[in-house]
């Protein structure tokens, strides 16, 4: 499946910044065959004092950009061709879940793909002990990693409710359990604590999300948002699969990879740190459009 | 053989109490009792003294490190609370023979630590080998991800060092800690060498000690190799006043000339750091770091980090700064990692540790594991990954089998439960050396921390460094956060050694060093400590004025002192205003931020104002008590403006100071003509204001006794020549700022520039006449509109 994906976030200030410096992580990855980058352009206005383009430790293509003048506001588009194919996973090849501490401790890789970057705490990812006790609750002794991860995608996907108003960028993830609704954002978070928290590696996906109109309705331009999913590492021969706890599925064709990383905090669409006074307004539209297939 | 000798008789009780504990080693005395020969010139001094002689001795150290203001900040105290220095004037005396021993074996240690952080940064075959466990890297805090795959600038991580060493019972000394991050120190061990100085004037040349000054003098010559353009500055990177070792940071910085700043200091353009100064930004090629790697650069490592600067990691990355020591270096301090060293020095170099650290274990594998919980008594266990020893953080840990810090465990329980995070250590005992204790020497556990700077000739070893002494006998209790104190190490040559100072010898023609651009928060702050000194000042005079006047004066004019102290937050009804003592904390703390610009008795005078005016706040009643308390401080605050006015070096620095200074006396005085000044203004506010304006000769003699309208403004307005008044000010202020065009260089004027010449003109063309109220008024809003014109300005 191609698809054309436009991305556009803005940001507007009440007052001038003086200076701003920022990390952009927008532009889809390159996977190989399961997606392919056919083009992929990123524009920044006002334009920057300065750019680089340059790839993250995980293997992100991030950009980083400053600004030595006053400046309203700024805003980014994001334009892309990405070839998507659905590669199921054998999940058969998954790696028990007894057997798991064991290979991740006679693990000698540091690569960016490494199961041990994605086992300790992170960031916006403290242990968490009802999520922990959560997790355990749906395990059973003979479950193979790759079993333990659906099951629990399925059980947080039954155990919250996606309420895009309850909770912020900001909220943590254990916040969003303990009161049972958040966006995608927390769904992932919650999900990578619980794994973490029963030992499989997990980490954050951040991305697009291909939707549909409702039955009969025009797709509206720009109706889409950027998504987060989660990663979890099954043993040395399945290695890693991805899983949707917000819509209880694995991900395939609909979800564009954009960035890994161990939380938000490493794929955040837009980091940054601005000199000057007031608040900010954001705005973000992306349009997820199938060209062929 | 050296010449054994007991330890001298004395008619003092010095040595009745010495005697070294059941298998210990230490330092002064051998295991017979015998004097070890390195303390013979010591020994033989202080036992010629009396009491009293010792007594004043010690003292001249003490009062030495409180007139240089040296202080160390308690840690994670929410208040500030800076506690003084605990110096214990008897030194650690080592002969060169085992000093020898310890050069030979951290410069060993530094290049085997030089070798794993770049592999750890680079190729990773020691992970990939099985050196070292992956586990330990990849889930390690101290592994910054974005410096994989980066060379240092200069080729080399690490520049500076520090190593914590102790003597074991076997005699020999052990690495116990290695600090490799941002390691603190040296300003301490050069200002006890400066102490026992004091302490011991003529007996330190006599007893062959070695300098300190050689091992600065070549690191900072090698700080300056390592810049690229000879223009391009050295500076200290501090996290701030805040931190523990805020004071020390400052101390090195004057003393290596060095600039000391703070992230906000910093910024990067075209993946090129730069210092933000009045100039503009100038670049700087080198940057000591003394702010822990974690927090350097918001963007891209810890994101709460509000003292970093935001692109560092840029510019590391494009290879335009090198970093002493390079972001990422505190892996190395790992505890962990002590477990895998000596088996990583042996397959790298095929050379065994020449001194040994302490004996670790990784509670990763299963055989280690078994063997601490066998051993758990005579061990410490704590975090892997910690960069702690285990006592000294908050994290559970467990002493001699002793677990604290969580509940509800048992220890085998918890080492099961957290393997692979926790490590043990063997419980060193360390050698004792002297320490005074109401008049007689007793034997108290100490170690070492010693300097190793990168210079053209490897590693040079600071042949001294500090002692830290431990309050009891419990050497796990050696935390100087706990309480412990510092001594000074000597290290005795077998030679005579040559007098050294940080000063090169001449090498060419004399060319007079020009000062660097002034970093813009540095100006910032020289410019509100001139205007809160002044506006301290201002107010004394108020609430003298006030008080004297109370009963006597009638009520409109009472009012309108109170209405101008009340601009200034200030309620006349308290005796000594707390918006007065605000506001001389505020000036302590504007100074307090550019402490390394500040002569020690500039600092001393304006402590000791705010301690002088919390005194008297305690004491002072409203009315005559109140007017000879405020003259009281007038005098102590007189003292320190001619302090600063007197010795200032006539650079940036006291231009923006003396602007300040100016530009808040101008506003001050403006105000309170247009309010004596206006149509009805209450009787007898013709004389408050001669009297607040200090110009009460002059008027007597220049205008007879009558105080009229037109003689007030003249003198007080218009008068160039008197420096109470707001003519003389503006044209300070003009002339300060046309010596800081002078090094904008030819170019448009700005906007403050352009301000100031329009008011000072102004002022200039006005008459007494022509200057009525609503001239004053305007002029009152004109000037204290110059301050944030004058931050556009400069404050890059």
């Amino acid at each position: 499946m191609i698809y054309d994906i436009k991305l556009r976030i803005s940001y507007d200030y009440t007052y001038p910044a003086a200076v701003g410096r920022h990390i952009a992580c927008i532009l889809p990855r390159d996977l190989g065959p399961g997606q392919r980058l056919i083009a992929g352009l990123l524009d920044i206005a006002p334009r920057p004092h300065e750019r680089v383009d340059r790839v993250d430790f995980f293997g992100n293509r991030v950009s980083e950009f400053s600004f030595r003048n006053p400046h309203q506001g700024i805003a980014l588009i994001m334009t892309a061709r990405i070839d998507r194919s659905d590669l199921p996973p054998r999940l058969t090849d998954s790696a028990q879940l007894s057997d798991l501490a064991r290979t991740l401790a006679n693990s000698a890789d540091l690569g960016p793909d490494s199961p041990l970057h994605f086992v300790s705490p992170s960031v916006r990812v403290p242990p968490n002990a009802a999520m922990t006790a959560f997790a355990s609750a749906h395990l059973t002794a003979a479950m193979s990693v790759a079993e333990a991860v659906l099951a629990l995608n399925s059980a947080l996907y039954r155990h919250m409710k996606f309420d895009a108003k309850a909770t912020t960028v900001d909220t943590p993830a254990s916040e969003a359990f303990a009161k049972r609704h958040g966006v995608c954002q927390d769904f992932s978070h919650i999900l990578i604590t619980c794994l973490r928290g029963i030992g499989i590696p997990a980490g954050y996906v951040s991305g697009f999300l291909r939707t549909l109109p409702p039955p009969g309705k025009p797709r509206l331009e720009g109706a889409d948002a950027m998504h987060a999913w989660v990663r979890a590492w099954c043993g040395p021969r399945l290695g890693w699969i991805e899983v949707d706890p917000t819509n209880d599925t694995l991900a395939g064709r609909d979800h564009i990879v954009v960035a890994r990383g161990r939380d938000y905090t490493d794929v955040a669409p837009i980091k940054g740190v601005l000199r000057g006074s007031g608040r900010q307004k954001s705005r973000q539209a992306v349009d997820v459009v199938p060209v062929a297939g | 053989m050296a010449r054994k000798a007991a330890l001298p008789k004395t008619d003092t009780q010095l040595f009745a109490r010495y005697a070294p504990l059941p298998g210990v080693p230490d330092e002064l005395a051998d295991a017979s009792g015998a004097m070890r020969p390195a303390w013979g010139p010591f020994i033989q001094h202080i036992s010629g003294l009396s009491r009293a002689g010792v007594d004043a001795a010690f003292a001249r150290g003490d009062q030495h490190l409180a007139d240089a203001g040296v202080f160390f900040r308690k840690y994670g105290e929410a208040e500030v609370n800076a506690r003084d220095w605990p110096f214990s004037p008897v030194p650690v005396i080592l002969p060169q023979s085992d000093w020898s021993e310890i050069e030979a074996g951290l410069q060993q240690r530094a290049d085997l630590m030089e070798d794993v952080v770049a592999d750890l940064y680079g190729p990773n075959r020691l992970v990939a080998e099985g050196h070292l466990p992956a586990s330990l890297i990849a889930q390690n805090p101290e592994w910054l991800r974005p410096m994989v795959g980066v060379r240092p600038n200069s080729g080399y991580f690490l520049h500076f060092l520090a190593f914590e060493i102790g003597r074991g019972p076997d005699g020999r000394w052990w690495v116990l800690a290695d600090r490799t991050d941002a390691p603190s120190g040296a300003g301490f061990a050069l200002e006890n060498r400066v102490a026992a100085g004091r302490v011991f004037p003529d007996l330190m040349a006599k007893s062959n000690v070695h300098r300190l000054a050689g091992f600065f003098r070549s690191f900072r010559d090698a700080l300056d190799r390592l810049r690229q353009s000879p223009t391009a500055r050295v500076c200290i990177l501090t996290p701030g006043p805040l931190t523990d070792t805020y004071y020390e940071q400052a101390y090195i910085a004057r003393y290596l000339g060095l600039s000391l700043l703070e992230g906000e200091d910093l910024t990067v353009e075209d993946g090129q750091l730069r210092i933000r100064t009045v100039q503009g930004l100038a670049p700087i090629d080198v940057l000591w770091r003394r702010m822990d790697g974690i927090w350097a650069d918001p963007l891209e490592l810890r994101e709460d980090s509000a003292l970093g600067t935001p692109g560092l990691m840029s510019a590391v990355r494009q290879g335009h700064v090198t970093m002493v020591n390079a972001l990422g270096a505190g892996i190395l301090e790992t505890q962990a990692l002590m477990a895998f060293l000596p088996a990583i020095s042996l397959h790298l170099t095929g050379q065994k540790l020449k001194l040994p650290n302490v004996a670790t274990w990784w509670c990763g594998s299963a055989a280690e594991l078994a063997h601490v919980r066998r051993n758990a008594g005579r061990m410490m266990i704590g975090q892997a990954m910690s960069t702690r020893l285990p006592f000294e953080t908050n994290a559970p840990h467990a002493i001699g089998g002793q677990l604290s810090g969580v509940a509800g465990i048992t220890l085998d329980g918890w080492l099961a439960a957290n393997g692979a995070g926790l490590m043990a250590k063997e419980l060193v005992t360390l050698s004792t050396t002297p320490v005074y204790d109401d008049g007689a020497l007793v034997p108290r556990p100490m170690s070492l921390r010693v300097f190793l700077a990168r210079t053209n000739q490897g590693w040079q070893v600071m042949p001294g460094g500090f002692a830290r002494v431990g309050r009891s006998n419990d050497t796990t209790a050696i935390s100087m956060r706990n309480g412990g104190s510092v001594a000074d190490v000597w290290v005795v040559a077998d030679t005579k050694v040559e007098a050294e100072t940080m000063l090169a010898a001449p090498t060419g023609p004399f060319v007079r060093a020009q000062p660097g651009p002034l970093p813009s928060r540095a100006a910032d702050n020289l410019f509100w400590l001139g205007r809160y000194i002044e506006r301290t000042e201002g107010l004394l005079r108020l609430v003298r004025a006030y008080n004297s006047r109370l009963g006597e004066a009638a009520e409109p004019l009472l009012t309108t002192i109170r209405a101008r102290l009340k601009l200034y937050q200030i309620d006349a009804s308290e005796p000594v205003p707390r918006g007065l003592r605000d506001t001389l904390g505020s000036a302590v703390y504007s100074a307090s931020q550019i402490s390394d610009r500040f002569s020690v008795d500039g600092w001393s005078a304006l402590k000791d104002m705010e301690k002088s005016m919390a005194r008297i706040a305690a004491k002072a009643t409203v009315g005559n008590d109140a007017a000879h308390v405020m003259s009281v401080m007038l005098r102590k605050v007189a003292g320190f403006s001619g302090l600063i006015h007197d010795n200032m070096y006539r650079a940036e620095g006291w231009q923006f100071l003396t602007i300040g200074r100016s530009l808040e006396r101008a506003a001050m005085i403006t105000d309170l003509l247009a309010a004596v000044c206006a149509p009805k203004a209450p009787e007898g506010g013709l004389d408050l204001a001669i009297e607040v304006g200090d110009s009460i000769m002059i008027h007597r003699q220049r205008y007879a006794v009558i105080t009229s309208r037109a003689s007030v403004i003249d003198l007080l307005g218009l008068d160039e020549r008197n420096p109470r008044s707001l003519r003389f000010h503006l044209d300070v202020i003009r002339a300060r700022v046309s010596d800081l065009a002078s090094l904008r260089g030819p170019g448009e004027m700005t906007e403050f520039e352009r301000m100031v010449l329009q008011l000072q003109t102004s002022i200039t063309l006005h008459s007494v006449q022509s200057l009525d109220t609503a001239a004053l008024l305007a002029t009152y809003s004109a000037i204290l509109d110059l301050s944030p014109a004058l931050g556009a300005a400069y404050m890059h």
